[in-house]
C-alpha cells in the first residue's frame, strides 16, 4: 500500500528560508521540522495535541505540529524556536526565561517560548491572567508555571519599553 | 505516531470536495482544522484510503452580517470567532470560541469540523442549539438547509451523508432584550468539559419571552433541556424560576460515570452551570458587559 502513495511536493518557509520537498502524505509537520530540517529544537512530548512541546507558529499563529500534516504547511511560513535568536543574540524572551528561572529540564521550553512570543507579538502589554491563558495550552511538568509568567511578564517590560 | 498511509487530495471547492468524496467512498474523509480526525488517526482509531483537504479552498471561513443574520463560513476558526466583531451582537458566541481548549487548538480548529463530529462534548453544538440556526450542506448533486435541531442523530452523527459537506452556519439575530451565555466546567484547557450549559432568552420587562437551553457533555448528543425551559418561558425571571429551571435541567441531564466524574457530580454541576448561566443571560438580556468564560476545577 505504501508503494502506492504518490508523495506530495510542497513549499515551506522556515524560519526564513525557503525549502522545496516531496513528502509522505502522512508525515505530520513536527517530524518535517526535525527529521526532514534537522530542526530539533522543536520537541514531541505526548505526540497526542495535548502538552505543547511542538508548538511552532504556522502563518503567524501558534500549532502543535504534532496534529498538523506536514503536506497542510505547503505554501506556509513557518517559524520555530531556531528562529527566535537573531545574530547570536537571544531573544528578549529566552533571556527573560533564562534569568527568572523560567525552566528546569528545559522539554517544554521551546513550545512556552513560542506560544508566549505569539502573545507578545499581538500585544506587549499583557495581564498575568492574558499570560496564563496564552500559555494554557504547555504544559510544564517542573517550573509550576510562576516563574514562566514572570519571565513573559519581564519580555513584554521590556519590548514595551523599546 | 504515524497514521496509516493514505493518498492526499486538495480540493478547491466544497463542491469539488463533495464528488471527490463521493469517487472515493467510505475510506476517505474529509479534513477542516485536523484536531479532532488528526489525533485519531495517529491513535489508528480511524484509517482512511484518503483524504480531502478543504484548508486551500477560497471564501469558506469568512464571517458577515447579511440583513438580520450573521453567515458563519464553515472552515471559520474557533480563533477567528473569539477575534470577530461582526458576532459581537451574540456574546455567547464569544464565550464558546475563546473557551474550547486552548490557543494552539483554537487557531486551527474549526466551526463547521466540530458540528460534523458531532461530539456529545464538543461546545458549539451545545451553543448553536439554544439559537435560532440553520445548516447549509452541499453534496455532488446539490445543496440543502437543515435546521439544528434536526442536525445531531446520535453520538457522533449527524443527518450528513458521506459525501455532504458543512459549508455555512446561518444564525439569525436574536430580537432586542436578548442576551445569552455559555459556561463549561473543565479539569485543564485541553480538555473537554464534564459538564457545560448554554442558556440563551429574551425578556420583556421581568418576563421571558423566549428561551433556549442546552447540556453539552451529559448525554449521547447534546441534550436541550426543553422541561428546564418550560420553567422559565411565559414566566417572571426571578430566583425562583431561575432555580426550577435549573432543577429540571438537572434531571433532564443523562451523564454517565466516567474519569471525569460520577452521574451525581455531574447532575449537580448542570444544576449550578444552568443556574449562573441563567443568570448573566439575564443581565445581558438588561443590556450589562458581563464577561465570563470557562471555569476550571
Ligand atoms: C486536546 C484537545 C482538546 C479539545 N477540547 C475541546 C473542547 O474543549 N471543546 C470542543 O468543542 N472541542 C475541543 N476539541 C476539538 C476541536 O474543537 C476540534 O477542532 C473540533 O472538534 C473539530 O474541528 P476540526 O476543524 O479540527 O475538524 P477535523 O478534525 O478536521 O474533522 C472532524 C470531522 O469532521 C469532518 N468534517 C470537517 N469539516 C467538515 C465539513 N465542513 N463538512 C463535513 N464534514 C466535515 C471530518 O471529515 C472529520 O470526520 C479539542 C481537541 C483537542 C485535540
Ligand atoms: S507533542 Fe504535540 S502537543 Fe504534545
Ligand atoms: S522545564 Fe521541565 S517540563 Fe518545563
Amino acid at each position: 500500500m505504501r508503494d502506492q502513495i504518490p508523495l506530495v511536493p510542497i513549499e515551506v518557509k522556515v524560519n526564513g528560508k525557503s525549502h522545496k520537498l516531496e513528502v509522505e502524505p502522512r508525515m505530520l509537520l513536527v517530524e518535517l521540522l526535525r527529521d526532514g530540517l534537522g530542526l530539533t529544537g522543536t520537541h514531541i512530548g505526548c505526540d497526542t495535541t495535548y502538552c505543547g512541546a511542538c508548538t511552532v507558529l504556522l502563518n503567524g499563529n501558534p500549532v502543535k505540529s504534532c496534529t498538523v500534516f506536514a503536506v497542510q504547511a505547503d505554501q506556509g511560513e513557518i517559524m520555530t524556536v531556531e528562529g527566535l535568536a537573531k545574530d547570536g543574540q537571544l531573544h528578549p524572551l529566552q533571556s527573560a526565561f533564562s534569568e527568572q528561572h523560567a525552566l528546569q529540564c528545559g522539554y517544554c521550553t521551546p513550545g512556552m517560548l513560542m506560544s508566549s512570543y505569539s502573545l507578545l507579538s499581538k500585544s506587549p502589554s499583557v495581564t498575568d491572567k492574558d499570560i496564563v491563558k496564552g500559555i494554557a495550552g504547555n504544559v510544564c511538568r517542573c517550573t509550576g508555571y510562576q516563574n514562566i509568567v514572570k519571565a513573559i511578564q519581564l519580555a513584554a517590560q521590556q519590548t514595551k519599553g523599546r | 505516531m504515524y497514521p496509516s498511509p493514505f493518498r492526499y487530495h486538495r480540493a478547491r471547492s466544497l463542491k469539488e470536495a463533495a464528488s471527490l468524496l463521493s469517487e472515493l467512498g467510505e475510506g476517505s474523509k474529509a479534513l477542516a482544522g485536523g484536531q479532532s480526525l488528526i489525533p485519531l488517526m495517529k491513535l489508528r482509531l480511524v484509517s482512511l484510503s484518503d483524504l480531502v483537504d478543504l484548508n486551500f479552498i477560497p471564501g469558506v471561513s469568512a464571517i458577515e452580517q447579511k440583513d438580520n443574520q450573521i453567515h458563519i463560513g464553515a472552515l471559520a476558526r474557533h480563533a477567528d470567532l473569539e477575534k470577530s466583531q461582526t458576532t459581537a451582537p451574540i456574546p455567547i458566541i464569544h464565550d464558546c470560541a475563546s473557551g474550547i481548549a486552548d490557543v494552539q487548538i483554537r487557531s486551527r480548529g474549526t466551526i463547521g469540523g466540530s458540528l460534523a463530529e458531532a461530539d456529545p462534548s464538543g461546545d458549539w453544538p451545545c451553543v448553536l442549539l439554544t439559537l435560532p440556526v440553520e445548516l447549509r450542506c452541499v453534496g455532488p448533486k446539490g445543496e440543502r438547509t437543515v435546521p439544528i435541531s434536526k442536525f445531531f442523530v446520535d453520538a457522533y452523527t449527524s443527518v450528513m451523508e458521506h459525501d455532504e459537506l458543512l459549508s455555512g452556519i446561518i444564525v439569525k439575530l436574536p430580537p432586542p432584550h436578548s442576551g445569552g451565555a455559555y459556561l463549561a466546567f473543565k479539569r485543564s484547557p485541553p480538555v473537554y468539559p464534564t459538564a457545560s450549559a448554554a442558556v440563551q432568552l429574551t425578556l420583556e420587562g421581568d418576563v421571558c419571552k423566549d428561551v433556549g437551553i442546552a447540556l453539552g457533555c451529559v448525554g449521547l448528543t447534546t441534550i436541550k433541556a426543553v422541561q428546564a425551559e418550560q420553567q422559565l418561558r411565559g414566566k417572571s425571571i426571578d430566583q425562583k424560576s431561575i432555580t426550577r429551571a435549573a432543577e429540571a435541567a438537572m434531571a433532564e441531564a443523562d451523564p454517565q460515570t466516567d474519569m471525569r466524574g460520577s452521574i451525581d457530580y455531574k447532575r449537580t454541576l448542570v444544576r449550578a452551570l444552568v443556574k449562573r448561566a441563567t443568570e448573566v443571560a439575564v443581565r445581558r438580556a438588561r443590556g450589562e458587559k458581563v464577561e465570563v468564560s470557562h471555569y476550571y476545577a
